[in-house]
């Protein structure tokens, strides 16, 4: 592998990686701080996707179709924890991965009515639609390096959120002890719902921006809901940092093991995790 | 007539009729209750796990699709295989790959345990789609179903419908009374005891690591006759035998039977096979109805059906005793 090839590889895998990162935070989230198990996690991501088929071609752009979907995105978080999440809290961690397996049923159904089942492309912003030269015959993808750059600015606001404000200082306490921080005045209930949402609009915004990359297909959200679930756990449950360095991981044994060894690349990513545990089994950052 | 009386009583009617269902039933239903029996063998497996240890898995087909190879691997082509030979190697191939992975996911506990019994499900499934090693993501035909065979003597072959019945119940109810025997004995009570208190039956001094993987290992090995059953039963094995979404659904016919409970499980296999059978003959988009149901089980049953008819016997016991 020369040089070029192996620079276009690489940021693949950090694309990969942090598109990985912008669902998994949110799934680490409510882990983490509402102690929920999300199966329907991918199908947020599969609504995002979706949503941005439909809004591109309604007003021909995505940058708008982003931002008319993530408003919907929140409001669609928020009803859904109002309406089923809430009931789950008090429930064993069974029936909460029972009824989010049920809504993954309802809303792949759900896609089928609306969207049918046929496989969507959802075209590049003209502004970012073109390649930059390597090499004489490499070439890579100017919107992939959008969507790394959008995610890192995500990631930053993410840090900036958590550690540096008010609310974030509530999600962290929340995390760390869920009944004090009730005791002490937060009222945890409006947390979880604004968590739930941010979670939501997160994965719907990974999905908004993969389209155009990724194609929009039935499914999709289920192959990389169990992705999801592999970096949380390597990062270690409710940790954010942890997150991104698993998604980063997570990204480079994907992108590398389907070009070293394309038989065992499905495999390369579990093979990780279960080193990972064995090391270490509550993940990289997780608490004991 | 007292409670368990009523629920003996219950039990023994439904055993009477699946022994007679082949004859009145279509050559249809007879097929879909034995699919159904096979799953029920599957669902008592996990409820082991997740109603007897606490030990929720979302990996369980795992074992159940492994087996299902292993018997397709072992055919050949136009010829019957023997099910002398190929259903030990299935259960030992099951009961080993669940020692080596239980070795490895009992570390974990809780939401881990959860995630990562899916995992390792998810590494078997990439194995099998992946590479060439079973067919790919085509999967493997099973032209002729196995039949018995000792040295050349051939007392029944599984080819026909009803034969294929009655092995399977027999085969079922051999399940549900070894799981039975086995709940009962020390060993059970201790898997009870792990899941009320692990903490305190380790301090009474019990190796609870042990008394889980073999657990563990118990669940994965019966798992493994029933996806032995259902490959057989199929004619093909892919990777799909293996995905999540079979490990998703065994788990729900366990919590909408009634986890914790042998009859449950049973119960929810046929509860959730037959619903599906119903909502796929209504609408193309059943699975509409099958996520809004399972949505209903959890917010109003918390119990599964089986705590339902129990809640219901009660209630009656108790309505007696006023009358009295």
């Amino acid at each position: 592998m020369d040089f070029y090839s192996f620079l276009i590889q690489l940021l693949n895998a950090v694309q990969y990686g942090l598109l990985l990162f912008l669902l998994a935070s949110g799934l680490t989230l409510i882990f983490g701080i509402m102690g929920i198990i999300n199966l329907a996690h991918g199908s947020f991501y599969m609504i995002g996707a979706y949503l941005a088929f439909s809004l591109t071609a309604l007003t021909g752009n995505l940058w708008t179709a982003i931002l008319l979907g993530l408003p919907l995105s929140v409001v669609f978080g928020v009803v859904l924890e109002w309406l089923l999440m809430r009931r789950l809290y008090a429930r064993d961690h069974l029936d909460q991965v029972l009824l989010t397996y049920g809504l993954i049923l309802v809303f792949e159904e759900m896609r089928s009515v609306v969207w049918g089942n046929d496989v969507h492309s959802v075209p590049i912003p003209k502004l970012v639609d073109f390649s930059i030269p390597l090499t004489e015959n490499l070439s890579y993808q100017a919107y992939r390096l959008v969507i790394s750059a959008v995610c890192l600015v995500i990631a930053g606001a993410m840090y900036w959120l958590i550690q540096r404000t008010r609310l974030g200082m509530m999600i962290r306490a929340g995390a760390s002890n869920r009944e004090m921080a009730q005791s002490l005045g937060i009222n945890v209930r409006l947390l979880f719902s604004l968590v739930f949402a941010l979670g939501v609009a997160l994965a719907a915004f990974a999905g908004m921006l993969a389209a155009p990359v990724s194609a929009v297909f039935p499914n999709m959200g289920g192959h990389i809901l169990i992705i999801c679930f592999v970096v949380v756990v390597i990062g270690g449950i409710g940790s954010v940092r942890g997150a991104m360095v698993a998604a980063l991981m997570i990204g480079l044994a994907d992108t590398f093991g389907k070009v070293l060894l394309p038989e065992a690349a499905g495999i390369a990513v579990y093979l990780l995790m279960a080193l990972v545990l064995l090391w270490r089994p509550q993940g990289l950052f997780g608490r004991q | 007539m007292n409670h368990t009386l009523w629920m003996r009583s219950l039990l023994a009617a439904c055993v009477a009729v699946l022994l007679l269902f082949p004859l009145a039933g279509s050559v249809y239903y007879t097929q879909l209750f034995t699919k159904i029996m096979m799953l029920s063998i599957f669902a008592m497996s996990l409820d082991l796990l997740v109603g007897y240890t606490g030990l929720v898995s979302l990996g369980h087909a795992a074992f159940f699709g492994l087996a299902g190879y292993v018997l397709a691997l072992m055919s050949p082509q136009y010829a019957a295989a023997n099910l002398l030979t190929t259903l030990p190697a299935a259960l030992a191939a099951s009961a080993l790959v669940a020692l080596a992975i239980g070795l490895l996911v009992l570390r974990t506990s809780g939401i881990y345990f959860i995630m990562v019994t899916l995992a390792f499900a998810q590494m078997l499934y990439y194995l099998f789609h992946d590479t060439k090693l079973g067919g790919g993501s085509d999967g493997i035909y099973i032209y002729v179903k196995p039949a018995l065979s000792i040295w050349g003597w051939v007392p029944f072959t599984l080819e026909s419908k009803v034969v294929l019945y009655y092995f399977t119940l027999a085969l079922m109810l051999a399940v549900y009374a070894l799981l039975r025997a086995v709940l009962r004995s020390t060993f059970g009570r201790a898997l009870q005891g792990i899941k009320a208190n692990e903490q305190r039956m380790r301090s009474l001094g019990f190796a609870t690591f042990r008394y889980k993987l073999a657990a563990f290992v118990l669940a994965g090995t019966l798992a493994g006759l029933s996806g032995y059953l259902a490959a057989m039963q199929f004619g093909f094995v892919n990777p799909e035998i293996l995905s999540w979404h079979q490990s998703g659904n065994v788990l729900m016919m366990v919590i909408l039977g009634g986890m914790g409970s042998l009859a449950g499980p049973v119960l929810g296999a046929f509860a959730f096979t037959l619903l599906q059978d119903l909502f796929e003959s209504l609408t193309k988009h059943w699975q509409l109805l099958l996520g809004g149901f399972i949505v209903l089980v959890v917010l109003v049953l918390p119990r599964g059906l089986f705590g339902l008819f129990e809640y219901l016997a009660t209630l009656r016991g108790r309505r007696r005793g006023h009358d009295d």
